[in-house]
């Protein structure tokens, strides 16, 4: 991490900034207009997204309708507007509990030290080598499919490589003159991890954690269109994926639109992780 | 600046003529840094040395003179000639040409600048295959040859190691024979005994020395050790911030009257200097103007 | 390093005792050992409590919901749910490693059996998706090295962003759609079409494997039609992390001195690659592609299920729609061990494989 570089960026504005990395630019705006998307759906989305139109069903996409209609005459550009929110509330779900857990187990592993750090890191080794995906979906089937538990099975197993990365930044810290000072002024404990060896830490904690969610989103689509994702008729993208293979031959457009969707908005957290990571990075250049 | 072609020793044809050589990186904000300002000097069949401290643009002219200006620096020269040739505007493949065959580069740390996993002897051959129609025990021969040249006992066992199992000074050593072995006509060190002990500092040096006088090539020396420079070079060129600021025979160094290479010389701590104050150099004084 | 020897300074070869070389190497694989314990028996606990945090009830599965209280005891006792669950965890445990991963509720067959039935069909799809995938991947890190920051480097990178951010089940339909319904330039869902289905013998369960050997060329054809779209979907897959990671590793050394030996001796651009480069980013690229193969099994699930692959992820999501409990923690288990042998053992190889990391 680079104390210059953030400096600098906060100097120079924005427009540094952009010049800099015009990734994590692009990245950032796209999911300011998908967050938007989200917040606005009701007033942006033309239809009812689970209203049910039976005559028009799979319509191909024209002036009525943008994007056509899905299998029950659903308008599909309205369901894609609202199918931002389950995507984003999983995914904030999951990187609200990961991020936290893990970074609280590495700070305690890399300040305490000894049979505790031992401990714990082994314990993250072992969670760290499960297969997240796998084990998300056998949690979600059989506790049942839902947005709680879709999002706790993934944060439960995506905990490690913060834990791991807390420890190490915490370790370099222990020995710097920066922490000692702090304890000599008797700062200890927990106010010593949570003031001061925390925000040290937290450049490269968002980064990774940008980095998850374009992971995540893939995921969570994943679990939907596997049916395990929110219920219908809640419009999901992945869902709406899965609605689509059926017809996927002659009416395309069904699992076509949803797809792109859920590109762009894995992409735009690429996008945002990789220019971050330009940015804090100190061989940038 | 421009007295500094004037006061080359008389010879035929400079190895090496660079006349406003300039290397610049771009700005973050969307300007250019030059870190060498258009500097001008000539090399012979003799050694000069490059000195200078940290920053002062000394490493970049060697990279330039190399072609090896990491992107996105970006080199360019009035004029640039290597033996009677033009070298300004070589393409990629005529650069390659030349490395190695009539111009070498020696690297400070053998540790780093020598591929851990390929062995020494295909290290030292590797030129030969590239610039020569040698076959395969004749490359060796060479090889072998340039190891012993290089003061190394066991040629055949040197051969077969691993850069990662060689010490500082062999390494250097190394080093030199890969850079020599095709019989460049101008070498360049930058730095060549900074990560070694003291008192290899010397053998290294001379060992560099005497096979530049011997195959009657160029040496430029590129060092921040005044002492060292003073004792095995013909003649020296101080930079400052990516400008020469003074050009003189070795042997006049402690006399010269610019005030940064006063300063540079009697700074050196030594017991005649023990419990006085060193003297200090005032930057303002040396700000030439653009 | 001073030389204190006789001979003159800096030209003797340090030596290295061999002995702790070994002893190293002995401490190293039994780390890696208790690593892969460890990893196996939290895996072993995580399917057990799944198990037991299941909605459905196990006993009512056996004795239907309309039987008396006494009955339903009986069962629960025989099916050992009453006893203690550390004991439970033994006994499942035991049960485990006797290859007993219990019964399927809809096939009513050992969910080992079907499982063992379903493997070679997913490794067969990893196997030639992890090829291609290397081979796209290293190449176009690669490329990436061999023209630095041009535009080549661009596509490498968009590609690679690209690769991380489709969802594979979408690519994986519209591949379908273009080159099979449209372009029919490969075959369909499924491992071969129905007329060879029947009339291929299977050895190995490996198609590819049992045309060749059996001669029978038009089939081979078959088989290597329906794999190639798969694979190659998945295999994208592993491309983009790859690439990247081969990308990034070619970048990072291109900074280091050695290059600019190489170059200074007169090296091309893809010399310096090849010879220089490549020997040194090998651990790395070869710990990401085994990484990335036990990723491919877990992106194999849905890649099986829209190409209608009946291999082991395939199996997973059908289970899943069934609630069929023991089936689902089986084919976990399965991919799980899969994916934590080949993660250890990435740990192991790297440490051995870099000469610099040897002591």
């Amino acid at each position: 991490m680079s104390v210059t570089a953030a400096h600098e960026a906060r100097r120079g504005g924005v427009l540094l900034l952009a010049r800099r990395s015009p990734t994590a630019i692009i990245g950032a705006t796209i999911l300011i207009v998908i967050l938007a998307v989200a917040a606005l759906a009701p007033w942006l989305a033309p239809y009812d997204p689970i209203f049910q139109d039976v005559d028009i069903r799979l319509a191909p996409p024209g002036v009525a309708h943008w994007l056509g209609t899905d299998g029950f005459g659903r308008d599909i550009l309205s369901r894609l507007i609202y199918g931002t929110r389950p995507t984003l509330l999983i995914i904030s779900l999951v990187a609200l509990i990961m991020a936290p857990l893990g970074t609280a187990i590495g700070i305690v592993a890399g300040y305490y030290g000894g049979l505790v750090e031992r401990v714990l890191m082994r314990l993250t080794d072992m969670v760290m080598s499960f297969p997240r995906l796998i084990l998300a979906f056998a949690f979600v089937a059989v506790l049942g499919p839902g947005l709680l538990n879709a999002a706790l099975a993934l944060a439960l197993t995506s905990w490690p490589p913060y834990a791991r990365q807390a420890r190490v930044e915490t370790q370099t810290m222990r020995r710097s003159d920066y922490l000692a000072g702090a304890e000599m002024l008797g700062i200890r404990g927990v106010r010593l991890l949570f003031g001061h060896v925390l925000p040290m830490a937290l450049p490269s904690v968002v980064v990774r954690i940008a980095l998850d969610l374009a992971g995540m989103v893939l995921i969570a689509a994943g679990l939907g269109f596997l049916g395990l994702g929110v219920r219908p008729p809640t419009a999901e993208w992945g869902t709406m994926v899965a609605d689509g293979t059926a017809v996927i031959f002659d009416q395309w457009w069904v699992a076509a639109s949803p797809g792109i969707a859920i590109l762009i908005m894995s992409l735009s957290f690429n996008l945002l992780a990789d220019g971050l990571r330009d940015l804090l990075d100190p061989r940038h250049g | 600046m421009a007295s500094a072609i004037s006061s080359i020793p008389a010879m035929a044809e400079p190895l090496l003529e660079a006349t406003g050589l300039t290397v610049s990186f771009p700005t973050a904000a969307g300007g250019k840094v030059d870190v060498v300002k258009g500097i001008s000097f000539a090399v012979g069949a003799e050694r000069v040395a490059l000195v200078g401290e940290s920053g002062s643009g000394k490493t970049m002219t060697a990279r330039a003179l190399m072609g090896l200006v990491p992107p996105p620096g970006r080199a360019s020269a009035d004029r640039l000639r290597l033996d009677g040739a033009d070298i300004r505007s070589l393409t990629p493949p005529g650069w390659n040409a030349i490395r190695g065959a009539r111009i070498g580069l020696v690297l400070q740390d053998p540790r780093f600048a020598l591929n851990p996993l390929h062995r020494v002897g295909r290290q030292i051959e590797e030129p030969l295959r590239l610039h020569s129609r040698l076959s395969r025990a004749e490359r060796r021969e060479r090889s072998l040859a340039m190891i012993a040249a290089v003061g190394l006992d066991n040629p055949r066992e040197v051969h077969r190691l691993y850069p990662g199992e060689l010490s500082g000074g062999m390494g250097q050593r190394v080093m030199i024979a890969i850079m020599l072995v095709c019989g460049p006509r101008l070498l360049i060190a930058d730095e060549p005994t900074s990560a070694l002990d003291h008192d290899l500092r010397d053998q290294i040096l001379a060992l560099l020395t005497g096979l530049v006088e011997k195959q009657q090539m160029g040496l430029l020396l590129i060092s921040h050790d005044l002492q060292q420079v003073a004792r095995f070079a013909d003649r020296v060129l101080v930079m400052y911030r990516g400008r020469i600021v003074d050009e003189r025979p070795a042997a006049d160094l402690p006399y010269s009257t610019h005030p940064y290479t006063r300063t540079l010389w009697t700074c050196r701590p030594s017991p005649m200097t023990y419990g006085t104050r060193l003297p200090t150099l005032v930057r303002a004084n040396l700000e030439a103007p653009p | 390093m001073t030389d204190a020897t006789a001979t003159p300074a800096g030209t003797a070869p340090s030596r290295r005792p061999t002995r702790r070389r070994e002893v190293r190497l002995l401490g190293r694989l039994a780390n890696w050992l208790v690593s892969l314990l460890i990893g196996l028996a939290g895996l072993l606990l995580v399917t057990f409590s799944f198990t037991h945090i299941s909605s459905v009830d196990p006993v009512i599965r056996v004795v239907g919901d309309k039987a008396s209280e006494a009955t339903y005891q009986a069962a629960r006792h025989q099916l050992g749910l009453d006893r203690p669950l550390p004991e439970q965890f033994v006994l499942y445990v035991g049960r485990i490693l006797h290859a007993d991963l219990g019964t399927s509720w809809s096939t009513g067959q050992p969910v080992a059996s079907d499982l063992a039935r379903a493997f070679p069909a997913t490794f067969e799809l990893a196997t030639v998706a992890i090829v291609i995938g290397a081979v796209l991947g290293v190449g176009l890190g690669l490329i990436a090295g061999l023209w630095p920051g041009g535009w080549r480097d661009s596509v490498v990178r968009v590609i690679s962003l690209l690769g991380y951010s489709v969802p594979i089940f979408w690519l994986g339909l519209l591949a379908l759609l273009l080159f099979y319904a449209r372009l029919h330039w490969f075959g369909g869902p499924g491992r071969q079409d129905v007329a060879y289905e029947f009339t291929t013998t299977r050895e190995t369960g490996l198609l590819l494997l049992d045309t060749w050997l059996s001669g029978d060329a038009s089939a081979f054809r078959d088989a290597l039609s329906h794999i190639a779209l798969p694979a190659l979907v998945l295999g994208f897959y592993a491309t983009a992390g790859i690439s990247r990671l081969t990308r990034t590793a070619v970048l990072e050394e291109l900074g280091k001195e050695y290059v600019v030996t190489a170059r200074a001796k007169g090296a091309s651009q893809a010399r310096v690659v090849l010879t220089h480069i490549f020997p040194n980013v090998r651990a790395t690229v070869i710990t990401v592609i085994a990484l990335s193969y036990a990723v491919l099994l877990e992106g194999a699930v849905f890649t099986e299920t829209v190409f209608a692959w009946p291999g082991i992820g395939r199996y997973l999501t059908i289970s899943m729609f069934a609630a069929d409990v023991p089936a689902i923690l089986g084919g976990t288990l399965l991919i799980g061990v899969c994916f934590i042998i080949l993660n250890t053992l990435t740990d192991l190889i790297v440490g051995g494989l870099d000469p610099r990391l040897r002591p």
